[in-house]
């Protein structure tokens, strides 16, 4: 891979000791395809918040390549109920726990796909938040409903192709901008939103390690590649999605008690929005010649530059 | 102890006696009197609950799916377009094995909006795989609760159970209950012992993918299920009895069906009013019975074709249909006394539709319709000018 980078993040220090062989919560041999930034995010997220949380899962690819009856690759209580109510879901477990006297010591996370949090889930999702369960509600957006076979969904980009919102004569793709989720979340007045990215696993962990020691509801949004939606190559995940933050395109960021307090500079490491683009089969469609393409390609450097105003990213 | 309370009020003691850990629910005409009531317990810390405000019918259902699931007992209650809201969630419930109570305030279905009683909403849900009940009275509504518990939490049975009560004609009557006292109850009913939970003791997973290699056997053992369930219905309403002295049948009631010739089949509070015509009628020495269907699902065809054996003729009264079929009870008592040689007479009626009103004069004209000849799907009292 690349170094996409001049300052990357601090390398952990190299171990002297064997580590002890450490059990994923989210164990390997699932059937998510290779290099898929989901499946990825869980096992991150899981490992942060560690084996005393229960988990509520969207239906989604998360819940469908991760427990074919009879596998699961859960190592902790979780249960998958429909595709919008796992917020639901995990207040009633909060809720359940507590008329239990079972609820000390332990962590609930709700999750989801895009599609289950930001479009079909908004009302569940808006509930939890609202009434102040101490649940984390983590969703991983790859940008599209991937499991359906990758139609568009509130988060997919502006001018990406999705099966549900093709390029074609008179489309450039995705008709809207990414729906502004974090600060929905915000707007309910939460303790903790932030945004991360499985470009910066050390950066999600000690985010989802922070969300948990806040009492209260907390939301991260987590940028997940998708090789096969996105069209890039499997081992470019991890490429593709620092590219997303250091075009400006999405904004790493955290928010506490509504207001913006810590942001993912680029600096100097700041790339064209075309970088980004170019690397994926879904945006393809914009580097055909002639002015109109050129055109839409500015629409997109606009979004990344006024994502880069409102959050000082650089 | 007697208390003259709402029927509202008699589901909401009941709901209290039973302990739950967990109530969500969502606000509509009819049933909204029953959470009123339960907020204000959980308030007054008569019940020690935690009472969860939604954002949709939808969300109370999700709610209580998750309350279950890790172990605890929890309730809600809804009615027609709230049911069919939680609609998705119904069917998951079920087919999570999740032993959570719902009480239905059973109301019509819009268009034309209409929020009067009838039993279109619960027949919409009748393919979920839940136990449904049907009560005949506040005292049954009341008395139901803490069977129907016993009942879906029996670990070999591990189903939801749907409490189906007539809406304003029950919730909103006022009438005397005796309410159960809480040690009476306790004695009656166990705390909940899940058979599966979530729990970080010991992690499960819970709503897997199943296959095309799977699916068939987790729905054969749902079936299993329900089917397992009607003794232990039928054991619960009889250690209900032995222990309150209260009886309203089991899966199935009659009432002066011996010697019957003409037997009423109808179930929820027209049961009432169908007991007083049957007096009426046995008065002017006119052969009639009545049977009570209790446990709509499952569906006692073996119960309700022994009870009908010796009948000439059965008059079915619905409160709901299948539109572009016909009536539902109608068609599926006719498919029970089919495996068997009995050949009663059947007639089907839809009857008090949107909340019309039911008087013993339409249940009169009712049975001088089947004396005359066998009827199909009539819809009784229908105003005809206004249809032709
Ligand atoms: C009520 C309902 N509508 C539609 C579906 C079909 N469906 C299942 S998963 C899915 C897409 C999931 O997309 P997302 O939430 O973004 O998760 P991803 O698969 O991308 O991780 C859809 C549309 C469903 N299961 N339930
Ligand atoms: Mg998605």
């Amino acid at each position: 891979m690349r170094n996409l980078e001049t300052s990357t993040e601090k390398a952990p220090k190299p171990k002297k000791e064997k580590e002890p062989v450490v059990e994923w919560l989210l164990a390997a041999g699932h059937r998510a395809c290779s290099g898929c930034g989901e499946a990825l995010g869980a096992k991150l997220v899981m490992d942060a918040a560690g084996p005393n949380t229960y988990v509520a899962t969207a239906t989604g690819c998360l819940e469908v390549f991760s427990t074919p009856y009879p596998e699961s690759a859960w190592r902790m209580p979780w249960i998958h109920s429909l595709f919008e109510n796992s917020a639901a879901v995990a207040s009633g477990i909060e809720a359940s726990l507590i008329a239990q006297g079972r609820d000390k010591d332990v962590n609930i996370i709700a999750q989801g796909g895009d599609g289950g949090t930001a479009d079909i889930g908004i009302g569940c999702l808006s509930g939890m938040l609202e009434r102040g369960h101490n649940i984390l509600y983590v969703c991983y957006d790859n940008e599209a409903y991937m499991n359906t076979g990758v139609q568009r969904s509130g988060l997919t980009p502006f001018d990406a192709r999705t099966s549900t919102s093709p390029s074609g004569k008179l489309s450039w793709g995705n008709k809207t901008n990414k729906k502004d989720l974090p600060a929905i979340a915000a707007a309910h007045h939460i303790p903790y939103v932030a945004t991360a990215t499985v470009g910066y696993p050390n950066d999600l962990m000690a985010k989802v390690k922070k969300a948990l020691s806040i009492r209260g509801p907390k939301y991260i949004q987590v940028h997940v590649p998708c090789p096969l939606g996105w069209i890039h190559p499997s081992d470019m995940t991890i490429e593709v999605a620092k590219l997303a933050v250091l075009t400006g395109l999405i904004p790493i960021y955290e928010m506490e008690n509504g207001v913006v307090t810590k942001v993912r500079k680029i600096g100097k490491n700041r790339r064209p929005a075309e970088e980004y683009l170019k690397v994926q089969g879904r945006f393809r469609h914009l580097f055909a010649k002639g002015a109109d393409a050129e055109e839409e390609l500015e629409k997109i450097r606009q979004i990344a530059e006024a994502n880069i105003k409102r959050f000082g990213l650089v | 102890m007697r208390k003259f309370i709402e029927g509202s009020m008699a589901v909401a003691e009941a709901v209290k006696l039973c302990r739950p850990h967990v109530i969500s629910a969502y606000p509509i005409t009819p049933q909204t009197h029953i959470v009123e009531h339960l907020s204000q317990m959980v308030a007054d810390g008569e019940v020690n609950a935690q009472f969860i405000n939604v954002e949709s019918e939808f969300g109370a259902a999700s709610v209580v799916l998750g309350a279950s699931a890790a172990g605890g007992r929890a309730f809600s209650a809804t009615t027609s377009q709230g049911l069919l809201l939680m609609g998705e969630v119904i069917f998951n419930i079920a087919g999570l094995r999740l032993p959570v109570v719902i009480t239905v305030a059973n109301r019509s279905i819009s268009a034309p909006i209409n929020i009067w009683n009838d039993h279109s909403d619960a027949m919409a849900i009748r393919d979920a795989g839940w136990i449904m009940l049907f009560a005949e009275d506040n005292q049954e509504a009341h008395d139901m609760h803490l069977q129907a518990y016993k009942i879906g939490e029996t670990p070999e049975i591990s189903l939801p159970v749907m409490i189906n009560m007539d809406g304003f004609i029950l919730t909103h009557a006022f009438e005397g209950v005796d309410v159960i006292s809480q040690e009476e109850a306790d004695s009656f009913l166990p705390p909940f012992k899940p058979a599966v939970h979530l729990d970080v003791k010991n992690p499960v997973t819970m709503g897997v993918l199943a296959e095309p290699q799977w699916y068939m056997e987790a729905r054969c053992r749902m079936q299993e299920a329900l089917y397992e369930s009607r003794p232990v219905i039928k054991q619960a309403a009889r250690d209900f009895k032995g222990k309150f002295g209260r009886w309203y049948g089991d899966v199935i009631d009659t009432y002066r069906i011996d010697g019957a010739e003409t037997v009423f089949v109808a179930m929820g509070s027209l049961i009432g009013t169908l007991k007083d015509a049957v007096d009426d009628l046995r008065g002017k020495g006119e052969k009639v019975g009545l049977l009570k269907i209790r446990c709509f699902r499952p569906f006692p065809g073996q119960e309700i074709a022994e009870a009908l054996k010796n009948t000439r003729r059965v008059a079915i009264m619905e409160k709901a249909f299948s539109l572009g079929a016909s009536g539902i009870l109608g068609d599926e008592i006719k498919a029970a006394l089919y495996a068997t040689p009995y050949r009663p007479e059947i007639s089907t009626f839809f009857i008090g539709l949107g909340g019309r009103d039911i008087p013993k004069s339409s249940i009169v004209n009712v049975y001088n319709q089947v004396k005359a000849k066998q009827q199909n799907n009539v819809f009784v009292d229908l105003k005809t000018e206004l249809v032709k």
